[in-house]
């Protein structure tokens, strides 16, 4: 019964949140009262439920049973979703600090749209991170594209025009054109779509059919943005900064590595994947990704866009934990998906209060830059620090398990691919630090305008952010425990 | 004593109705009559389904003529879901139909615009009941003359000549399913469509039953809008008033793929392998040609209604992959889909109505920033497209899991492709409207529209909404279906 | 069956295809309305034949049940009903034909398809 309700009231709060908040459209501090309290709900919801889980409850919840074939909707509580919706509903609130600072601080119109959208979203994630079965998955996750859509056009100006098509086109084709098929495919041959701990097509399909099924999820969940589906990822960061921070680092492409990670531990089992001869090919498409995007964010001069491709390249490090399939590289893929979010939510976050101060967007004018906005600048740098794998920072962890597990798959050369990425990750990330530092002003006109820091709603978000990159790196034990309390067969 | 008569109300009602509605001379009386009529349809389709759901299958003997000398209504799990289908979609749309139609069509010509829908809609209800082959014929053509009147009151000159054009095609249809029920009579000496059944056991492998099967087959294959039959189809939805647009497309359509499923399943069911099976499969190829073709044009369409209309011919294909799959999943899929499409479409073409009550044209160029004048409009409009484009959710994924479950079952795996790449190309033509409707600038037309009023968002909201509701909820319309899906295969095994 | 024998059996129906297939011809090949319509009802006449013919029993009579004759063979009456009301729906088809090409022809000042779809009107 109370598992019925928490997990209720993680689905309907930011709906209701929403609803509730677009009636405020001419109250702005009761509308960003409102999300921020929904925010903190919603959290104190969650922490519930992860107090119930680690107590060894079963939390679990069926609503309708619409078709044959496995078509249910039902919601179970499990270690990668707890960790995702804690994630995602702690940064909500963070963000909307930071929106608060941000919205206002740019007076960017339709604001109360912007707050309905965003918690709309947050609503998506909670359903695709509490699914019990993919369908229930794939509802969320093609109600976070269509409510995304709205934020990343929120411009509405041709340019976001033309961005949005791209975003919407290519992330409802790759869903319908492969991810659907391969839901349609597996519900024909197991009858079931229930993530089920050790997978559900065991001895159902040959070898070759593993190996087009798990391609078709993996371009499918076109969030996921592997290469060459990963066009829409730049193409989205026309949208606010907020959003860019936290649905195009956090919430949505991790919907779609998440939703990958749920697939391979829960429909194929690792067992599965780990034997079959062809899928250890496909190890080295998002390999091959991570090494690509790393260098095509070398060449992007403008802030965003490089954060893109860098998200973009560890994004594909995730699907290469996934693609590994062993234990120890699952747990570093869960790691990585909180700590690539903390990192790079501070980046965003950094990217965001850089522009809103100094309206600058490209790297090659921020020379200098950190002199007038030390903090920002400390905050981008520790965000970076974490990104690369740094000693100190929490972004170690979950590569320390990467490497550990390509190991354990006996696959040296993808460690010698994610020692190559670190090394590109430091030539990308900390040239935007140092150059800011250490360069000196590029000219007195632009020393005498008054560039300043943000404003403090921006600093707390960004300090908060970052100190938690640190705080990992001292107490990974919580997320380990949990984990490892994944039930991989 | 009257609960007994049921049967023959469902269609006498409304063809009473009609005749008084005729004589009225005043729009807002005949209006409050057709309302009544129609409020009350949907109760005897209810109060029939719970007689069914308690006594089972039965029949109404015409007069008390004992079939097959009589006329029989049947009544079983599939005259009641079609007669739900159909009195839903008219009980919700009547209350929009006021204004719509009092903007479009002239004042002196309102009552007799009801009169020919309470007609049409009596035509629906006759075709639905009857187990009489010639009945049926006649009820067509009672629903078919007065869809030509429905169509050619559009407010557009155009209207006349599409109106003209879906009459000789339309005709030459009715016609050819004449011709087939000749043949078949010829044959077996009956026109009860069960006694057809049982005497063509005995001829089954004859040459006049190939001819009636596929003269029946273009015959209603004109009516059902079969690519490449649907040609009328287009030019009839755009020029129609609104109101004719959603109810023809939520209604007519699918009431002659019921009777298409009919005779296929019922009538021929016993003879599949010899008869029905090689005029299908011709059909179906034309259904795959017919769903990348209308989907294709569906792009490149100017006019919202027309737009819709190309869309439409694409989900008529989809039934007829379901029929053509005649196994479970597949039929369930078809015969779910008579539900779930009409419910979308019919409120698709409410929300283009309301733009047009206001703006007086839907071209897509003038609807720029409509998003912005008329935002519930358009908010239904986003629902019903997502359900259209079959997102998980809506009742347009339930329809197409089950057509892709049916085509798995069959090993047919490249028709999953086919419909997975047409709900792509869907979510390109839907997108286009939206996108000029949310991004344009309201142009100098636009920019003094408001939203519509209540009493046609009302009905707007309620059909946008079921069509998300039974994506979730499908006790109902899956059941009914399946259960449906599951006698008609008893009879063709 | 000799020919002569077979054409004397089937020549009805040789004479319903031949009229079914030239109104259909009138039907696609006509670009005036009017004409249309007349290939139209011709269309409906010959189905009239198709019904007909075959209901008609070599040696039958009508159909009223003649007790001082028992034996005696009926023609079956049924079709000439149905076609009765086929007459009616054809009737009724055709005066809506005929008024929808009068408002065309008020609107647009021709009832040619031809010049309609020119875009000459």
């Amino acid at each position: 019964m109370t598992a019925d309700f928490l997990i209720l009231c993680a689905l309907l709060l930011p709906f209701t949140g929403g609803v509730f908040l677009s009636f405020l459209s001419h109250a702005p501090n009761a509308r960003e009262s409102v999300t921020i309290v929904t925010g903190f709900l919603l959290l104190a919801v969650i922490l519930t439920i992860l107090f119930l889980f680690q107590t060894g409850s079963v939390l679990e919840l069926k609503l309708f049973s619409i078709g044959q074939g496995g078509l249910d909707i039902g919601f179970k509580v499990e270690p990668l979703g707890l960790l995702f919706s804690l994630l995602a509903s702690s940064l909500w609130i963070i963000n909307s600090i930071y929106s608060i600072g941000y919205m206002r601080g740019n007076k960017e119109p339709r604001q109360t749209s912007f707050y309905f959208y965003f918690s709309i979203a947050i609503g998506g994630v909670m359903i695709v991170a509490f699914a019990a079965n993919l369908f229930t998955f794939f509802i969320g996750y093609e109600l976070l594209t269509l409510s995304t859509y709205p934020l990343v056009t929120h411009k509405r100006n041709s340019e976001a025009q033309r961005a949005g098509r791209l975003y919407l086109l290519l992330l409802l084709s790759t869903s319908t054109l492969f991810f659907l098929p391969a839901i349609f495919w597996t519900s024909s041959v197991a009858s079931t779509l229930d993530f089920t701990p050790g997978g559900i097509l065991e001895g159902k399909l040959d070898s070759l059919s593993v190996f087009f099924l798990f391609l078709l999820f993996l371009f499918g969940l076109g969030k996921a943005a592997l290469m060459p589906v990963h066009f829409w990822l730049p193409a989205a960061m026309v949208a606010p900064t907020p959003v860019s921070a936290l649905l195009h680092a956090v919430a949505v492409v991790k919907v779609g590595v998440f939703g990958i990670l749920k697939i391979v531990i829960y429909i194929f089992g690792i067992d599965l994947l780990g034997n079959i001869a062809e899928a250890r090919w496909l190890i080295y498409l998002p390999a091959f990704s991570l090494l690509l995007a790393s260098l095509i964010a070398m060449m992007k001069d403008n802030l965003k866009a490089r954060l893109a491709y860098s998200t973009i390249s560890q994004l594909a490090y995730i699907v290469l934990a996934a693609t590994l399939a062993t234990k120890l590289s699952l747990v570093g893929g869960g790691m990585h998906i909180l700590m690539h979010a903390l990192g790079k939510i501070t980046l965003f976050f950094c990217a965001g209060a850089i522009y809103l101060s100094s309206r600058k967007t490209l790297i090659s004018e921020m020379d200098g830059l950190g002199r007038l906005m030390p903090f920002t600048f400390a905050g981008f740098l520790v965000g970076s620090l974490s990104l690369i794998g740094f000693p100190l920072f929490g972004g170690m962890w979950s590569k320390w398990h990467l490497v550990l597990g390509a190991l354990e798959a006996d696959q040296l050369l993808i460690v010698v691919f994610l020692m190559l990425s670190t090394l590109l990750n430091v030539m990308y990330l900390l040239p935007i630090p140092f150059r800011a530092f250490f360069c000196p002003l590029p000219d007195n006109a632009l020393r005498s305008s008054r560039i300043q820091e943000a404003p403090l709603a921006c600093l707390i978000a960004i300090g908060l952010t970052s100190f938690s990159c640190l705080f990992f790196f001292f107490f990974p034990g919580c997320v380990l425990d949990l984990m490892n309390m994944i039930e991989m067969r | 004593m009257i609960v007994s008569h049921l049967p023959v109300l469902q269609v006498v009602v409304p063809l009473l109705a009609a005749l008084i509605v005729a004589v009225v001379r005043s729009g807002t009386v005949s209006w409050m009559v057709t309302f009544l009529v129609s409020s009350a349809m949907p109760f005897i389709a209810f109060a029939l389904l719970f007689q069914l759901l308690s006594s089972g299958p039965f029949t109404y003997e015409i007069g008390g003529w004992v079939a097959p000398f009589g006329i029989e209504y049947r009544v079983d799990f599939f005259t009641c879901f079609m007669l739900i289908i159909v009195s839903f979609i008219c009980v919700v749309a009547v209350p929009y139909a006021r204004l719509s139609i009092a903007s479009e069509v002239s004042p002196g010509n309102q009552p007799f615009f009801y009169s020919l829908y309470l007609l049409f809609i009596t035509g629906l209800f006759g075709i639905i009941m009857t187990g009489d082959a010639f009945n049926a014929f006649v009820f067509m053509e009672i629903s078919s003359l007065s869809s030509y009147g429905m169509i050619a009151m559009g407010r557009d000159r155009n209207a006349l000549v599409a109106a003209y054009q879906y009459l000789i095609i339309g005709t030459i249809g009715a016609s050819f399913y004449v011709i087939a029920v000749g043949l078949l009579y010829i044959m077996t000496g009956t026109l009860n469509l069960v006694d057809i059944s049982e005497r063509l056991r005995d001829v089954e492998s004859m040459r006049p039953v190939l001819a009636a099967f596929v003269f029946l087959f273009v015959g209603l294959g004109v009516k059902f809008a079969l690519f490449p039959l649907h040609l009328w189809l287009p030019n009839a939805y755009a020029y129609a008033p609104c109101f004719s647009a959603a109810i023809l497309s939520g209604t007519a359509t699918k009431v002659s793929g019921y009777l298409l499923v009919i005779f296929i399943f019922r009538v021929f069911g016993v003879s599949f392998e010899y008869v029905t099976a090689p005029v299908i499969s011709v059909f179906f190829f034309l259904a795959v040609l017919g769903i990348i073709i209308a989907s294709v044009a569906a792009v490149f369409q100017d006019n919202v209604k027309r737009v819709l209309a190309y869309s439409s011919v694409a989900q008529v294909g989809y039934m007829m992959l379901g029929i053509y799959l005649a196994n479970l999943s597949g039929l369930t899929g078809a015969i779910v889909h008579f539900f779930n499409h009409a419910l979308i479409k019919s409120a698709l073409f409410l929300a283009v109505g309301s733009v047009f009550y206001r703006l007086g044209d839907v071209h897509l160029r003038n609807l720029s920033g409509i998003g912005k004048q008329m935002p519930l409009t358009m908010a239904a409009f986003v629902l019903a497209s997502v359900s259209l484009i079959g997102l998980p959710g809506t009742a347009g994924f339930v329809s197409k899991w089950y057509l892709a479950q049916g085509a798995l079952e069959r090993g047919m795996w490249p028709l999953v492709i086919l419909l997975v790449f047409s709900s792509v190309i869907a979510v390109i033509y839907m997108g286009r409207i939206l996108e000029v409707a949310y991004f344009g600038e309201p142009s100098s037309s636009s920019v003094n529209v408001r939203e519509a009023p209540a009493s046609m968002l009302v009905p707007l909201w309620v059909l946008a909404l079921s069509s998300i509701y039974f994506g979730f909820d499908t006790r109902f319309s899956v059941g009914m279906a399946s259960k449906v899906a599951e006698t008609l295969l008893m009879g063709s095994g | 069956m000799y020919f002569p024998d077979w054409f004397i059996v089937h020549y009805s129906y040789m004479i319903t295809i031949f009229l079914m297939v030239s109104s259909l011809y009138i039907i696609v090949m006509r670009s005036n309305m009017i004409k249309k319509l007349v290939g139209l009802n011709l269309f409906q006449t010959t189905i009239y034949l198709l019904y007909l013919s075959p209901s008609k029993i070599t040696g039958g009579t009508v159909p009223i049940i003649m007790y001082d004759k028992p034996g005696a063979i009926y023609s079956n009456p049924l079709p000439q009903v149905l076609i009765l009301t086929a007459i009616v729906v054809g009737v009724a088809t055709l005066s809506v034909g005929l008024a929808l090409v009068v408002r065309i022809n008020e609107e647009f000042g021709t009832i040619e398809e031809d010049e309609l779809f020119d875009g000459n009107v």
